[in-house]
């Protein structure tokens, strides 16, 4: 325990350093596990509730932000790590802001967002009571380059969770998964209701399909299921009482079965004590997090920043946005955080842009991106490779009207890092509310 | 902007193109190999068929150039079996010059055998003369060739190290980026019309020579002849040139 508060120490002074230089949030992450492997483990392993790990390709944050509200809202203390610290090292950096020397935090549940990797490092420290696992998708292929991979991570998860799982009964990889859970471990689902299962291939791509989805379960499964009523409003059905209908302040089928999940894992932590009403009023009041349809005002026009970084992602962004009649720009950047294999654009479709089309293409792989386009029929009026270049074009040639821009991640930092600079937006990792 | 004349004027002929198991093997976007080419017939005046073969499906009653990608390795055990009902065809095919591209996982199957890690000899069609060795670690980055339809670039992803029979032509030369196997420059396999290749990309979009190349000759089969289009490929030359000149310069 001495090791724990010595550590505990040296990391918030690591903190301390590291803010007042304005870098990263992993670091004093990094200072605290060195002094003390076992600090997680110390920290979190007497929470009297428990620890709830979200882990999947697509909708970590926006689900992680909605469960975190979701428990809260029925009166419970939660941790959770912000935004974009998906790392082990970036839960402790965020521990450290809350938690005193004595190495308590005060609260009942961690609810901790968690890369597939990392998910599986930290189980290796601490063993979560609960798991939601959201899907499996092509992401990042430098770090995982087989879905069958990372599906086996996930797996490895389940199989170190002691309480409940959470499991997506649409994606194959993700649903025979119940066979590796323990004997003890109760396992709940979230799917797409069949009432409206044709609006499954939205959400993802063809190979992760089961075929029969939330139709195969026994009657007797524990399910939270959604069903659409139109593009903005949903009802969670299943398991008792439905929640809902709810109208989300986040659009597109992505945040409705993102908040699906959230509410069938708060189900699974909270037992009887959860209740629907609460639940629909909540889910109605999350906001966005950053980068899922962050909503900038420009001189007096809406410009949307929306972050792509695979193909279910894009294609589930394009499902929601693309046909709407306003001024469109891709950013494609290749670096490491990006993938840096552009190969995953021909595995979306971009006919929806094909009426409006699109204003600019731009980012190191512009070019690449103005390629795709042409064999989708999609025009292009420019391609501007050089980001400052673009964004400028972009905002003067369409200053009367909304705009929105798909990019990639550094294409996104880099143009959200312009544009806060001149109309005023919250820091990354802080909410823009 | 369009990028074709196509359109205009009667059909100068069908070419049926057979993508093989597109469910199973394509990916990393090599399904747009397919679409790249169905596109480019259409541009050059011809009218593109493209027939879907999955395991256990009749085989399509027309092909003049067949495709292939890459897989999971699931996928791969998946599409095995009925890659052997048709092998026969198929190695009749590539010695009658039918042009095929066979990318990653459908490349190495193309091959001898595949060694796995642990020393099993899983055997392929033997269509190229190769042998590949699973790896524990991958070869994953973007790559540079030259090949016979001039520099070629495209991304590669895969964890088999290849390695030519003597006598074997390799597709290219490396410039930048691993190949075969990292070690002796060569990349890909190619005998008759057959091309082998570890280049996701996927490489035929950026690569509009290396197409015309395969069109020209699924054309001439098709048809007797080749009658390009006019195709304006100015945005593919700048994706092209950009990552050429980044890569070599780097
Ligand atoms: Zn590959």
């Amino acid at each position: 325990m001495i090791r724990s508060t010595l550590a505990i120490a040296a990391g918030k002074l690591a903190r301390h350093a590291t803010r007042l230089r304005g870098g990263g949030s992993a670091l004093p992450g990094l200072v605290t596990e060195r002094i003390d492997p076992g600090i997680l483990a110390h920290t979190l392993a007497d929470l009297p509730g428990g620890v709830v790990v979200v882990s999947g390709t697509n909708g970590k944050t926006t689900t992680t932000k909605m469960l975190v509200a979701l428990l809260r809202a029925h009166g419970q203390r939660v941790f959770t790590n912000p935004t974009g610290s998906n790392f082990t090292r970036g839960v402790i950096s965020a521990m450290l802001s809350e938690v005193p020397l004595s190495g308590r935090l005060d609260a009942d549940w961690a609810v901790l967002e968690l890369d597939e990797a990392h998910a599986l490092h930290f189980a290796a420290a601490v063993a979560p009571t609960h798991a939601l696992l959201l899907n499996v998708a092509r992401d990042q292929l430098d770090r995982f380059a087989e879905i069958d991979q990372t599906a086996q991570l996930l797996t490895r998860l389940a199989e170190q969770t002691t309480t409940g799982v959470v499991l997506n009964v649409d994606d194959s990889f993700i649903s025979r998964i119940h066979r590796s859970v323990g004997p003890d471990v109760s396992v709940g689902w979230f799917g797409v209701d069949p009432a409206c299962a044709d609006r499954l291939p939205e959400l993802q791509e063809a190979d992760v399909r089961e075929v029969d989805g939330a139709a195969a379960l026994p009657v007797t499964a524990d399910a939270s299921l959604l069903l659409v009523h139109d593009e903005r409003s949903f009802t969670v059905t299943g398991s008792g009482a439905d929640v809902g209908p709810v109208t989300l302040r986040q659009r597109g089928l992505a945040a409705m079965i993102n908040a699906t999940a959230a509410t069938a894992t708060a189900r699974a932590v909270l037992g009887e004590r959860f209740e629907p009403g609460v639940a629909a009023t909540t889910l109605a009041s999350v906001t966005p997090p950053f980068g899922r349809g962050e909503v900038i005002d420009v001189d007096g026009q809406p410009l949307e920043l929306v972050l792509v970084k695979n193909p279910a992602g894009f294609t589930v962004a394009l499902g929601t946005y693309g046909s709407e009649p306003v001024a469109t720009m891709i950013a494609i950047n290749d670096n490491y955080a990006d993938g840096r294999d552009v190969s995953w654009l021909y595995d979306v479709s971009f006919e929806s842009l094909r009426e409006q089309g699109v204003a600019l293409t731009s980012g190191v792989r512009g070019w690449d991106m103005a390629l795709r386009l042409q064999y989708d029929e999609v025009p292009v009026e420019r391609t501007e490779t050089d980001l400052d270049a673009a964004l400028e074009q972009f905002l003067h040639e369409h200053a009367d009207g909304p705009k929105r821009i798909f990019c990639t991640y550094t294409a996104m930092m880099h143009l959200r890092r312009r544009l806060a600079a001149r109309y005023g937006l919250a820091r990354f990792g802080e909410d823009a509310q | 902007m369009t990028a074709g004349t196509g359109g205009g004027g009667p059909s100068k002929g069908t070419v049926h193109i057979v993508h093989l198991y597109p469910r199973e093997m394509s990916i990393y976007g090599d399904l747009g190999n397919t679409r790249a080419l169905a596109s480019r017939l259409r541009w050059h005046g011809y009218t593109p068929v493209v027939h879907q073969h999955h395991p256990g499906a009749p085989w399509p009653e027309h092909a003049h150039l067949l495709l292939g990608g890459g897989g999971q390795d699931s996928g791969q055990v998946r599409v095995q079996e009925d890659l052997f009902t048709h092998a026969d065809r198929l190695r009749a095919y590539a010695a009658d010059g039918m042009p095929m591209l066979m990318i990653c996982g459908m490349y190495q199957l193309f091959g001898q055998a595949f060694l796995t890690v642990d020393g099993t000899r899983l055997p392929g069609l033997g269509i190229l003369d190769v042998t590949t060795t699973g790896n524990a670690t991958r070869m994953i980055g973007p790559v540079v060739l030259d090949t016979l339809a001039g520099e070629v670039v495209g991304y590669e992803n895969h964890s088999g190290s290849t390695v030519l029979a003597a006598g074997q032509e390799p597709f290219g030369t490396v410039r930048h980026g691993q190949g075969n196997n990292g070690a002796d420059r060569t990349e890909g396999a190619r005998v008759h019309e057959v091309i082998g290749s570890y280049l996701h990309g996927p490489v035929l979009p950026a690569n509009p020579a290396l197409a015309d190349h395969l069109l020209r000759v699924a054309a001439t089969r098709a048809t007797g002849g080749w009658e390009p289009g006019e195709i304006d490929d100015s945005v593919a030359e700048q994706a092209h040139a950009r990552q050429v000149s980044r890569l070599l310069a780097g």
